[in-house]
Order: C-alpha cells, then structure tokens, then sequence
C-alpha cells in the first residue's frame, strides 16, 4: 500500500515536465524541491529526534557559498600579508564540498549544544545562523557581502565518455533536483528505519530508559545533526546553481521559519510529511500572487497552518495515516500519549 | 556464603541532597551469579542506590566497582556497556512502539553496526537486523509477552508494562540486573510467575540485585539480603538471620505496627 503511493507519487512527479510547460510554473517547482530537501533534512532532527534547529538555514547557506565560492575562485588576503587563491573547480566538486562542509558545521553545533539540550540547541542553533550571516555580509574580499556571488555557473555532468552536460534548461534542473531529493529521502528512510534510528526514537520517547539500555545520547544525536546538516548543504548548493546568485539574505530567519512551517504542516516524524507540507508552502506563493501582496502572504501562510493543524494536529500525513490507519484505535493513541508525557515529567 | 568471585563492590557510598542524607557509609558485595535483596523501608535510599550504580547519579563519597571496572565519572550507557543494567521503580516503556520494537530498542547493545553499512543496507547491516529480529521473539517467549508483541507499549495492563521493562533490560545483554520494586503492581499471579523469570534469569548465570517489599517473595528467591533503615545498612545475611534479626523487625514493625 505504502509502496503503492510512493511509486505513484514519484512517476507524477517525474512526470511534470513532460506535460507542464509555463517556465514560472516549473521554476516554483524547481525551488520548492529544494525547500522540500532542506525540510526533509530538518524533519530528521525535529521529527525523529525531538530537537529543533531554528538555525537550519545555516547550513543551506554554507552549502550555498561553500559550492558557488568552490565553482567561481576566489583570491583573499590572510593575516600576515599571505594571499589565498582558489583558481574555479567544476561546480560538481561545489556540491560535494558543501555536502562535506556543512555536515562539519552540524558536527560542531552539535558537539556544542548536544550535552545541554532542548532549549539551548535552539538558541545554539540560531546564533550559529546568526554569526555566519553577518561572515557572509561583512566579509566582502570572499563573499561580496550585499553585492551578492553573481555567475554562479550552473552544475554540469562529467558524462562517461561524452563531454560535459550543463543542466541549464528548467527540464533538466527539475529532473537534477528531484534525483537529489529522491537520494537524500532514501537515505533518511533507511537511517531511521536502522539500528540508528531506533536509537534516536527511543531518545526522543524516554531518554532516561535509552541511555539505561546502552545508547549514547550524544553519539546519536550527532550524527542525526551531521547528516541532517550535510543534506541541507546539497539543498543550499542546488540553490546556488540554480538561481546563480546568493546573498546573504539567504540566512534570513524567515527562510527557517519556512521550512519549520513545512515540517509541521505535513508531520513532524513522517518520512513524507515535509515533502507534503513542502509542495503545499512552496507553491501557496504561487497561488496567491494574484489575489494577494506578498506582505499579506505571511498572514495567509500562518491562516493555513492553524487550519490544517486545527483539522490535522499531528500534521498532514500522520494524522490522515492514523484516520484511515489499522491497529491503533484513538484511544490507544491518546492514552499513550499521556503516558509518554507522565513519563517524560518524571525522571527516575 | 560460599566463596564467588565478587561481581559488585559498594565501598563506603554517601549520597547526600543538600541537607538529606539520602545514603550513609553504605558497603557491601554482590557475588557473581548471586541473587541478593536490598530491602528497607520507604524512602531507606534504595532507588538512589541505584541510581548511584548505574551512573544515574554521583555520589558525595565512596566508589562503586563492577567486574574491576571502577564506575566512577562513567556516563549510564557506558555503564549499560559493562553488562550492567537496571530496571526502574516507575513504570518505563517507550510508550508509542509496540513490544517488539521496545525489545528492539534495547537490544541495541547487540545491534551495533556500521553507519555506512546501515544507510547502504549493505548484508552485514541485514544480517544483524534478522539476527535482532530472532532475539526479540526469542526474549518475547521468554517473559511471556508473545500475545501483545503488537500492541503499543502504552496501551499494556500496569503488570505487563513492569513486564516489558524487564525484558528491555534482558535484550541489553545483562551479566548483572538490578530490579527496582519489579513486582509492585501485578497480581498474585504474575508475580508467581515473576519468581519464576528471577530463578531463569539467575539460571542464565545473570547476578540480579532485588530492590522489592514483598517480604514473602524475597525471602524465597535471595541467597542473600541487605537491609536499609534511612540511607545505612542495618543488617545483612542469608534470609533466615534477616527474618530473624532484631534490628530488621524494629525498622519494619517498630512504627506502632502490630507484630505479626
Ligand atoms: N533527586 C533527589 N533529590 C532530593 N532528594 C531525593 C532525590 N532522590 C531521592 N531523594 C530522597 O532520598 C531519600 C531516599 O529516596 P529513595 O532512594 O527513592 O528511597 P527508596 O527507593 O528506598 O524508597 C528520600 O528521602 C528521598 O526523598
Ligand atoms: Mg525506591
């Protein structure tokens, strides 16, 4: 059954390009992919871990600047009057860079707020964000600070035997960036279905009890953070190649709070919620535009969100699962619940 | 007693909180393969004992040493690591997973595998998996909860989540089990065959420390009791002297209650 939809939901979506040929149409599809995968990538830690990075952002940023920095060169000045030049590399090794970069800046995050948690991962988390935008705006000699990186080039593939494809069609932009987000859900959906996974699920249900059966609380949450980082850097740098230029703005607060809205609205700790509450964010703009200002929008956004929670309060996808869902009855449900938070107010 | 190899050392432990003195100079020795029974009345330290031993909490003074291994400064998962594990007063399940996934959970000492391995499901990382999967049912049979493999953790009976929390603590791959109060709660029958699960997690060769105040059960299954009065150690000794000691019928019937 599960299987059923999935493949479906993937061939419609594969399909898109082939009959939806408005370019305004298939760029807010092409963005809205690459929302949908750093959603994805929050949704591991907000969802399956319980911690809330309201920084996010950060990391798609550095995924961004590290992969269009790596694709342009840069030549800055060092301490002590030596000079640093990076003469361009292929924008694929960008990508695999700020795969590699932001995962480290997740690890450092982590290890920091990790042995504190809850509260102050969010707050570790958005002055991390914080910090590397105001790096970005006012270290002009590497990112241009407000000026922006323009002529990001766009991500070209070594084809074996045959020279160079450049994806500069929004067709083969599309087809890029849902391969990519295809990848990184396989790779969520396997973790959490692991060995790891379970281990963060028990962390999130009642930690006294998982770290009193052997699980490491910092180890597992550490590397939820590296991998949830390093998919949102392959989020920023699809971003950067695809719009061509970045600003710090990228960093903006709002730009988290967005894929925040995403997660929730389809269901925190659902593989598909974030691709859901993802497509449903992404394109509200779209539908709008018409009939609204886009500082109306915002008021728009948070009347969606109260009302699909209002009617689904586990967010879309876990609410509608458990409604036309087998075994667990309502009661069930709700008794657990209680218990879990009986349990959670009262440590051993 | 007959000469074991000493498994547990409580060697001069104090806990204090702020002014309480929650545990007073307390030593003693469990053996390997030994079932004893740490006993006393409500509020004697016997849960902050534990917590003392699993690394839960650290205490004012003294040292606790398991297998040679002191614990001190050893976070509770590293402790768990020693084959040292616990079970808790409070009811404690992972409430919105089944029984089976709970016993998955805690098998994760068993389940260790590589990162990579696991996201590439590569057949080392299957390989363990089947082998999980093989011991939760295995462990399921064990203590009895087949019937309810499906059910939510949350949604079981009282006695059958303690149930749950001691097989949890079983799929850790314990070599020693402290049991917190795991009786209270179930009926007369589940905890007859409770006295059961103890004598075949003894005959495992699993040393088992008892916290419990049915006096009727720890008299029958322990080698050995230690009895707690307000954080000290009062008496200790094979049932039959605890049973008769007179310090122990003092703290137990000595508050206005009739003797028995
Ligand atoms: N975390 C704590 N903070 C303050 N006092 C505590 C704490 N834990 C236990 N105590 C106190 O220590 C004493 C021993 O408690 P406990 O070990 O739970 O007793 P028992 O398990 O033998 O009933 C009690 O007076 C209790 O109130
Ligand atoms: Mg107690």
């Amino acid at each position: 059954m599960k299987a059923i939809i999935t493949i479906i939901a993937v061939a419609a979506l594969a399909s898109v390009p082939l009959w939806l040929r408005d370019p305004y149409l298939l760029n807010a599809l092409i963005t809205t992919g690459i929302f949908v995968i750093g959603a994805m990538s929050l949704n591991l830690l907000l969802g399956f871990t319980g911690q809330l990075s309201l920084g996010h952002i950060a990391f798609f940023g550095i995924g961004a600047y590290v992969s269009a920095l790596t694709s342009l060169g840069f030549d800055i000045g060092l301490p002590g009057g030596l000079r640093l030049v990076h003469t361009p590399w292929p924008p694929i090794a960008g990508f695999v860079l700020a795969i590699v970069i932001a995962g480290l800046c997740g690890y450092f995050v982590g290890l920091l707020s990790f042995r504190v948690r809850g509260a102050y991962f969010v707050i570790v988390t958005i002055s991390f964000a914080e910090v590397v935008r105001l790096v970005a705006l006012n270290w002009v000699e590497l990112t241009q600070g407000p000026l922006a990186l323009t002529n990001i080039p766009s991500i070209a593939l070594p084809l074996p035997g045959l020279s160079e494809l450049t994806l500069r069609t929004k067709m083969q932009n599309y087809y890029l960036v849902l391969v990519v987000a295809l990848i990184a859900y396989l790779l969520i959906a396997r973790l959490v279905h692991s060995h790891f996974g379970r281990a963060m699920r028990g962390l999130m249900e009642n930690e006294t009890l998982a770290v009193s059966v052997g699980i490491d609380v910092t180890r597992t949450l550490t590397i939820a953070a590296v991998i949830s980082a390093a998919i949102a850097g392959a989020a920023g740098s699809l971003y950067a190649h695809y719009i061509r230029i970045i600003d710090p703005e990228v960093f903006a607060f709002i730009n988290t709070v967005t894929m925040v809205i995403m997660v929730i609205s389809g269901g925190k700790g659902s593989l598909a919620g974030p691709v859901v509450g993802g497509l449903i964010f992404g394109l509200l703009p779209v539908a709008l535009r018409p009939v609204m200002a886009p500082e109306a929008q915002w008021i728009a956004y948070g009347g969606v969100l109260i009302a699909i929670l209002f009617v689904l309060p586990r967010g879309i996808v876990p609410s509608l699962a458990q409604r036309f869902g087998r075994r667990r009855s309502r009661a069930t449900a709700l008794a657990s619940v209680t218990l879990a938070e009986t349990a959670a107010k009262e440590p051993a | 007693m007959t000469a074991r190899n000493i498994a547990m050392t409580i060697d001069q432990v104090a806990v204090r909180f702020g002014g309480l003195v929650a545990i007073s100079d307390m030593s003693f020795t469990v053996g390997e393969g030994e079932i004893v029974s740490l006993i006393g009345p409500n509020g004697a330290g016997k849960t902050t004992a534990f917590n003392v031993m699993t690394g839960f909490l650290t205490p004012s003074a003294g040292r606790v040493t398991y297998r040679n291994t002191a614990l001190a400064g050893l976070k509770p998962h590293e402790i768990a690591d020693l084959g040292l594990i616990r079970t808790f007063q409070r009811t404690s399940v992972f409430p919105n997973d089944t029984v089976y996934d709970n016993l998955l959970i805690g098998l994760h000492r068993q389940g260790r595998v590589r990162l990579l391995d696991a996201i590439l499901g590569l057949p080392g990382a299957r390989a363990s998996e089947r082998k999980l999967r093989q011991r939760a049912s295995e462990l399921l049979e064990w203590v009895g909860l087949e019937r309810r493999a499906h059910d939510a953790a949350g949604s079981l009976s009282y006695g059958e989540q303690r149930l749950v929390g001691v097989a949890l603590a079983l799929a850790a791959e314990p070599s020693m089990l402290l049991l917190d109060e795991p009786v209270s709660g179930m009926n007369a029958s589940e905890t007859h065959r409770f006295v059961e699960l103890i004598r075949s997690i003894r005959d495992r060769g699993i040393t088992i420390l008892l916290v419990e105040h049915d006096m009727p059960m720890v008299m029958t299954v322990s080698d050995r009791i230690v009895v707690l009065n307000y954080g000290r150690i009062i008496a200790e000794g094979t049932p039959d002297v605890i049973r008769n000691d007179p310090a122990v019928i003092e703290a137990y019937l000595g508050h206005g209650a009739g003797r028995a």
